[in-house]
C-alpha cells in the first residue's frame, strides 16, 4: 500500500514544460531514498492551470506544487516525502494560508469551475483503464446494455438538453435519433478530435486525462443508435492523446467492454483511430468523413445529411469530444442532473481553453450561463500588466468577440448568438488595449485563406478577397467605401459557402466591425492605429529634448535609420539622435534598448 | 467483461488504493506521524507505514494517514498524534509497528484510546 501519491501533469502544455524530466528526477529521488514502495508516481492529465506548469500534487497532503523545476526535487523528496515537511516556498502560493495548505478547490482558478467533462483529468492515471473504473468508469455502458432500452437511451439524452460542444450546439439526443430511425445494415459512430481552432485545447485534454470516457460514450452511442463500429478522428498534431486513446482502445478491448458481446448483451462495438493531417476544413463533419474514407478532406453538400447518408455512405452520428466526454455522467446522474445545470435552453457545463492576455491561462469548465467576466476576472485571474481588458476572442477563426461592454452577458449558446457572437468550441482568446481588432480579423482571416479546402468559391476567392481589403485597410490604403464593401462581401460568403468553414469565415470581421466600427474608421480616416499594430500606419520618433545622445538606438537599428544630430538638449552633454522616417522598418527593436523612453510611438 | 459484478470487484479493488487521493476533510480521522530526523532514527518510518498498511488492511475509508516535522520532544519520538472528529488530540509516544497495529484497532476501528501509550 502506497502512503502517498504524487500526481504529476502529463498533458501537452507541461509535457513541454519539461514534466517527463520531473518524472525522472522523482524515480531517481525517491529510490535513492528507498521510498519506492511507499509512494507512487503518477502521470495524469491536464489539471487546467497551465500557466503554473510543470504541475505536481501530493497526497494525503493535497500539496500543489507549481512550476518545479528538476533541481527542486531532492529538496522536495527528502523533505516533504521522507520528513514530512512540505515544502511551502515551491507551493502555488494561492494554496499556502499561513502554515497550513488550503485545498486546490478553494484556489480562485478553480472555485467557480465545476468539472464534468474534465472530472477525470488531473485525478487519474489516463493509462490504467482500472482507475477510471474505479471512478465509475464503464458503468454508464453496462446500465445501457443492462437495463435500458436504446431507446430510452436517446430520450435520456434528448432530456438532458445536451448540445453539441463543438460550437454548433445542435440537441445530441436529436442528432441520435435521426441515425436511430434510419434502418441499415451497418451503421457508424464517429469522434470529432479534429480541434483546429489557433488557442483550442479542450478536447485535446479530454483525450490525454480521460480517454476512456470518450471510449465508453461512443459505445453507449453505438448501442443507442444502433451502430457496432466507430472512428476517432483525431489530429496527427496530438502524438500524446492519440497514444493514450490506443492503449485505452487496446485495454478496453482486453477487458472486453469493446469487442463481442459487450457484458453478455449481445451488443457488438469496436473502434478505430484515423489521424487527421492537420486541415482545418476536416473538422467539418462532411469533409472529416470525407477524409476517414481515404479521400481528400472536402465537404459535401448536406442533404443528404450524415445520419441518413454519412461514413462510407451509411447513417452515421458525429459528435464532438466534449459532447461525448458527457454522456458517461449523463446516463448515472440521470437527465434532470444534467439539466439542473446552466441556463434555460443551454444546459450543463461548458470547457474553455483561456488564452491571449490573461493570467491564468489554461482550462476551465464553468456552467453554462456564467458570464464572462467571472471567467475572466475570477477565474482568470484578469488582465495582467494593468492593462485594460478590450474584447474576447471565442470560437477561434469562426467565432466573434464579445467587448468589454457586454462583459456580463450571461454565456451560452443563444446568448452568444444574440449579440453576433458564437460559443464556437471553447477557445476564448483574451485582448487588451495594446490588441488591434483590424489587426485580429486580419489574422484570422490570413488563417481561413491557408485553410481553405478550395472547392466551392465563395470561401476560396471571397476570402482571398477580403484579406486583401483587410490589408489595404491596415495598410492605411483604405477608404471609407472599402469598409461598407467588406461589409457586404461577408455576408456574401456567409450565404453562399458550402460548408460551415466559408459560412463562419467572415465573423471575426463581422463582430469586429459591429463592435469596433471606429477602429476600422480610424484606420482609413486617420490613418492610425491605436493600439500601435499596423505597422504601416505607425511611426516612430526620438523626443529630442529626452535624449541622451548614448547611442544604444543607433546601434541595434537593423535598417541604419538612426543618425547623429548636431542638436543637444539643454542639460544634455552629446547631440541627440533622429530616426529617419523613409528607413525605418519599424521593426521596435530602438524602442526597447533606449533606457531613458526617449523614443516614441505613434 | 460478461457481468457488472466483474466491473464493481475492479472498482473496489483500485478504489481503495486510490482513497489517499481524496481531500483530507473535517470529517476524517486523522493520524499524524512525526517524521522529523529524531522520529526517523528511532524508527518512525516503520510506524508510519504499518499505519498505512494497516488502515488499508482494515478498510478504513475515513482515516487519512500524513506525516509532520519534530515537535521538540525528541526523546519521546515516534510520536503519532491521533485526531478523532469532534474529540481532543491524543498524542502518543515511544511508538512502535506493533503498537500501530494496537492502536488501529483499538482506537481508530474501535474508539478508544490505547492509554498505556500515552505520555
Amino acid at each position: 500500500m502506497y502512503r502517498s501519491h504524487v500526481l504529476v501533469c502529463g498533458g501537452t502544455g507541461c509535457t513541454s514544460s519539461n514534466s517527463p524530466a520531473i518524472i525522472e528526477a522523482l524515480e531517481r529521488e525517491i529510490a535513492k531514498n528507498g521510498l519506492q514502495d511507499e509512494i507512487k508516481v503518477i502521470r495524469t492529465g491536464c489539471f487546467g492551470l497551465c500557466a503554473l506548469g510543470p504541475i505536481m500534487v501530493v497526497y494525503p497532503e493535497g500539496a500543489f506544487y507549481s512550476q518545479v523545476k528538476v533541481d527542486d526535487i531532492p529538496e522536495i523528496v527528502e523533505e516533504h516525502f521522507l520528513k514530512g515537511r512540505v515544502v511551502t516556498r515551491l507551493l502555488y502560493d494561492e494554496t499556502v494560508d499561513g502554515d497550513s495548505i488550503k485545498s486546490l478547490n478553494e484556489t480562485n482558478f478553480y472555485k467557480k469551475q465545476h468539472r464534468v467533462a474534465l472530472r477525470n483529468c488531473g485525478v487519474i492515471d489516463p493509462e490504467d483503464i482500472n482507475e477510471y473504473i474505479a471512478k465509475d468508469g464503464y458503468q454508464a455502458l453496462a446500465k445501457c446494455l443492462k437495463e435500458l432500452t436504446p431507446k430510452q437511451v436517446v430520450q435520456i439524452v434528448s432530456d438532458s438538453g445536451l448540445r453539441g460542444r463543438g460550437g454548433g450546439g445542435f440537441p445530441t439526443g436529436r442528432k441520435w435519433s435521426f441515425t436511430a430511425a434510419n434502418e441499415a445494415d451497418q451503421k457508424y459512430v464517429v469522434c470529432n478530435a479534429d480541434e483546429g481552432d489557433p488557442g483550442a485545447f479542450m478536447d485535446r485534454s479530454v483525450l490525454e486525462g480521460d480517454p476512456h470516457c470518450i471510449v465508453e460514450a461512443m459505445a453507449i452511442c453505438g448501442y443507442a443508435t444502433g451502430a457496432t463500429e466507430g472512428y476517432v478522428y483525431v489530429r496527427a498534431e496530438y502524438p500524446i492523446a492519440v497514444q493514450r486513446l490506443k492503449k485505452a482502445i487496446e485495454q478496453a478491448r482486453e477487458h472486453g467492454l469493446l469487442g463481442k458481446d459487450i457484458f453478455g448483451s449481445g451488443f457488438d462495438f469496436d473502434l478505430h483511430v484515423r489521424l487527421g493531417a492537420g486541415a482545418f476544413v476536416c473538422g467539418e463533419e462532411t469533409a472529416l468523413m470525407t477524409s476517414i474514407e481515404g479521400n481528400r478532406g472536402e465537404p459535401r453538400p448536406r442533404p443528404p445529411y450524415p445520419a441518413v447518408k454519412g461514413l462510407f455512405a451509411k447513417p452515421t452520428t458525429e459528435n464532438n469530444v466534449e459532447t461525448f466526454a458527457n454522456i458517461p455522467q449523463i446516463i448515472l446522474n440521470g437527465a434532470e442532473w444534467f439539466a439542473s445545470m446552466g441556463t434555460e435552453k443551454s444546459k450543463g457545463t461548458k470547457v474553455f481553453a483561456l488564452g491571449g492576455k490573461i493570467k491564468n491561462t489554461g482550462l476551465v469548465e464553468i456552467p453554462m450561463g456564467t458570464t464572462l467576466r467571472e471567467i475572466i476576472e475570477e477565474i482568470g485571474g484578469g488582465v495582467p500588466n494593468g492593462k485594460k481588458f478590450k474584447a474576447a476572442q471565442t470560437g477561434g477563426p469562426s467565432g466573434g468577440c464579445i467587448p468589454a461592454s457586454l462583459m456580463d452577458t450571461p454565456i451560452d449558446y443563444d446568448n452568444l448568438t444574440a449579440i453576433g457572437c458564437m460559443m464556437g468550441s471553447g477557445g476564448l482568446i483574451v485582448m487588451d488595449e495594446d490588441n488591434c481588432m483590424v489587426d485580429i480579423a486580419k489574422f484570422f482571416l490570413n488563417f481561413t485563406v491557408d485553410e481553405s479546402c478550395g472547392k466551392c468559391t465563395p470561401c476560396r476567392v471571397g476570402t482571398k478577397r477580403l484579406l486583401e481589403m483587410l490589408d489595404k485597410i491596415t495598410s492605411g490604403k483604405g477608404t471609407l467605401e472599402d469598409i461598407d464593401k467588406l461589409e457586404e462581401l461577408c455576408y456574401y460568403i456567409k450565404d453562399n459557402s458550402l460548408c460551415g468553414l466559408g459560412q463562419t469565415a467572415p465573423n471575426p470581421v463581422l463582430a469586429t466591425l459591429k463592435f469596433f466600427r471606429e477602429e476600422y474608421v480610424a484606420h482609413v480616416v486617420d490613418k492610425k492605429c491605436a493600439a500601435g499594430v499596423c505597422k504601416d500606419l505607425l511611426t516612430f520618433k526620438i523626443v529630442k529634448d529626452s535624449c541622451f545622445g548614448c547611442g544604444m538606438c543607433a546601434r541595434q537599428c537593423p535598417a541604419e535609420a538612426i543618425k547623429v544630430t548636431d542638436y543637444v538638449a539643454p542639460g544634455k552633454k552629446k547631440p541627440a539622435y533622429n530616426i529617419d522616417s523613409d528607413k525605418c522598418v519599424k521593426c521596435g527593436a530602438c524602442l526597447s534598448t533606449c533606457k531613458f523612453k526617449a523614443i516614441v510611438k505613434e | 467483461m460478461k457481468t457488472l459484478e466483474e466491473l464493481l470487484a475492479i472498482k473496489s479493488v483500485t478504489k481503495k488504493t486510490m482513497l489517499v487521493r481524496e481531500d483530507i476533510g473535517d470529517d476524517k480521522i486523522k493520524i499524524v506521524v512525526g517524521m522529523g530526523t529524531c522520529g526517523i532514527a528511532a524508527g518512525a518510518r516503520d510506524v508510519l507505514n504499518a499505519f498505512v498498511d494497516g488502515v488499508a488492511e482494515k478498510e478504513l475509508t475515513n482515516v487519512a494517514v500524513t506525516q509532520m516535522g519534530c515537535i521538540d520532544m525528541c526523546k519521546y519520538e515516534p510520536i503519532v498524534e491521533v485526531t478523532v472528529p469532534g474529540k481532543e488530540k491524543v498524542t502518543y509516544v515511544n511508538m512502535t509497528a506493533e503498537k500501530a497495529a494496537k492502536v488501529i484497532e483499538e482506537h481508530i476501528a474501535g474508539g478508544e484510546p490505547v492509554s498505556e501509550y500515552i505520555k
